[in-house]
């Protein structure tokens, strides 16, 4: 049996590990006298995130607007399509060296030419991260649409289903965990992929993104700037991963077996 | 529902020229080895399957605008086959949600249909909350929800446990006496059909035949007393006998 000094052991032992581990940091900075431009201390880190702040929070925004942005329209335009592609085998089919072509090409390297066609830098990095986050929503989707039950579907024709509602009252429900999935992956993969996209630009400027001030860190050797920026965005991804997770769970813990604990 | 005749036969080794009369109201079990294809016969009845060969009639004064019989058909797959995301109100809710039956008028019928197997109390349970003989009672009050002239099962108890099964046998039963619907019953195991039918079709495969047709007479009421009687041993040893010949014609 799990006590209430248990529950409250798993969440504090983690919390006092990651204590640990700054003060054991901190203490090698300060016992070594390392100056901050080789390794920052915490406390230099945390003087930084808050003197910095009117540089990194605006530039925080923009890559969150980004990879918000990038994974809402992965979102929508992986779940349209699938719906589509699961419409038909030939359609798949016919579309398959396409997704295959665009999913095991490295983002990275087609940055370059993207940067060169967009309109303008953040067009360019939007549809960036969008082209990362798409792929786990689309594949994903397309294996929940595929993967219902088939006595269900016998039952909906028995029952004269349309298709409309066939999808509506069963496909979609029943990808459900399937979606949340790719979720998951396409919430983190879109900061991962705003960020790598900020690299490949290189702007500077009034809409610079956290991943341009990382840069620009590097280049001045601001070292607890660069480990503020980097803070920043681990407590991003941290809150994503958190939130998708939430969404996931307050989705499926009624009914599927992901989410529920197991009787004994 | 009186004289449905239907002849169909199928290319492959599933069915071949399958010749069967259902009477309205009769409890008709299908009995065979597996593989005799007592549940594709099943699958083309409900029109999950088209026949390759051969049709189905329905009488025509009682047929809906999709050719089937009033209300559709029932049918008990297997498996309970119910949506894991919906609660049982909402699995037993489905048939009728499809037809655009509003949620406010279905209420009614189905917590009756709940009621009827026992479930009423268990309407905003998830399944996963359920035993599987629960599970199979609300399989079945779904196939009920449309008010069906025909009830198909498809070796519906095969998965439970024999207590369970016992006191499934006897819902049914009474399920069949209450609502005077045409059951059709898939099984491969002689005591079951025996219990419950009031007629035993026992088929051979490869391909599917009609290879026995037998009227069961059964007493009055059944229940636990039936089981161990001279009439229900009689009854066993006729079907079996049946089955023997429909195994061994198979083999040879």
């Amino acid at each position: 049996m799990v006590s209430a000094w248990g529950k409250a052991l798993q969440i504090l032992v983690p919390l006092l590990a990651l204590a640990a581990g700054i003060v054991v940091w901190q203490w090698i900075v300060t016992a070594n006298q390392i100056p901050s431009y080789i390794l920052p201390g915490p406390l230099d880190v945390a003087l930084a995130l808050l003197s910095d702040s009117a540089t990194l929070w605006p530039a925080l925004l923009v890559t969150l607007a980004i990879t918000l942005m990038a994974l809402a329209g992965a979102l929508v335009g992986g779940v349209l399509i699938a719906i589509v592609i699961v419409q038909s085998r030939w359609l798949e089919l016919a579309l398959s060296p396409f997704t295959v072509i665009l999913q095991v090409t490295p983002i990275i390297a087609i940055a370059p030419l993207i940067l060169i066609y967009a309109p303008n830098t953040q067009t360019a990095l939007l549809i960036c991260a969008f082209a990362v986050a798409f792929f786990p929503v689309l594949s994903n989707m397309v294996q929940g649409l595929k993967s219902v039950d088939h006595g269900l579907l016998d039952l909906f024709e028995l029952h004269g289903a349309s298709r409309w509602q066939t999808l509506l009252y069963l496909r979609l429900p029943a990808s459900m965990p399937y979606f949340m999935a790719g979720l998951r992956i396409a919430g983190g993969l879109s900061l991962i992929a705003a960020i790598v996209a900020e690299f490949a630009a290189g702007s500077a400027g009034q809409g610079a993104g956290l991943a341009f001030r990382l840069l620009e860190a590097q280049y001045r050797l601001n070292l607890p700037r660069m480990f503020a920026a980097l803070v920043m965005l681990c407590g991003t991804g941290i809150a994503i991963y958190g939130l998708t997770s939430l969404i996931s769970w307050l989705t499926l813990h009624r009914w599927h077996e992901s989410a529920t604990r197991r009787e004994n | 529902m009186h004289d449905v005749g239907k002849v169909f036969s199928n290319g492959t080794v599933a069915l071949g020229a399958l010749s069967l009369d259902v009477r309205e109201g009769e409890f008709l079990s299908l009995l065979g080895p597996s593989g005799c294809g007592k549940s594709t016969a099943l699958r083309i009845m409900a029109g999950l399957a088209a026949p390759s060969s051969g049709t189905i009639a329905w009488p025509s004064s009682t047929i809906n605008r999709r050719g089937l019989p009033e209300g559709d058909i029932g049918f008990v797959f297997q498996d309970p086959t119910l949506m894991p995301w919906q609660t049982v109100f909402g699995n037993v809710y489905l048939p009728l949600r499809l037809r655009g039956t509003g949620k406010a008028q279905a209420r009614d019928i189905v917590m009756a249909n709940l009621a009827r197997v026992g479930l009423a109390d268990f309407a905003h349970a998830y399944p996963r909350e359920l035993s599987g003989g629960m599970k199979m009672r609300v399989s079945i009050a779904r196939a009920l929800v449309t008010q069906p002239k025909v009830l198909l099962l498809d070796e519906p108890f095969a998965a439970l446990d024999e207590i369970t099964r016992h006191k499934l046998n006897d819902d049914v039963l009474a399920l069949w006496s209450q609502t005077g619907v045409t059951v059709i019953f898939v099984t491969h195991s002689v005591f079951e059909s025996v219990y419950l039918s009031s007629r035993i079709v026992v088929m051979r495969g490869r391909p599917g035949q009609v290879f026995s047709d037998l009227a069961i007479a059964q007493p009055a009421v059944r229940g636990a007393a039936y089981r161990v009687s001279e009439l229900y041993r009689a009854n066993c040893q006729a079907v079996s006998d049946a089955l023997q010949g429909a195994m061994q014609m198979a083999e040879t």
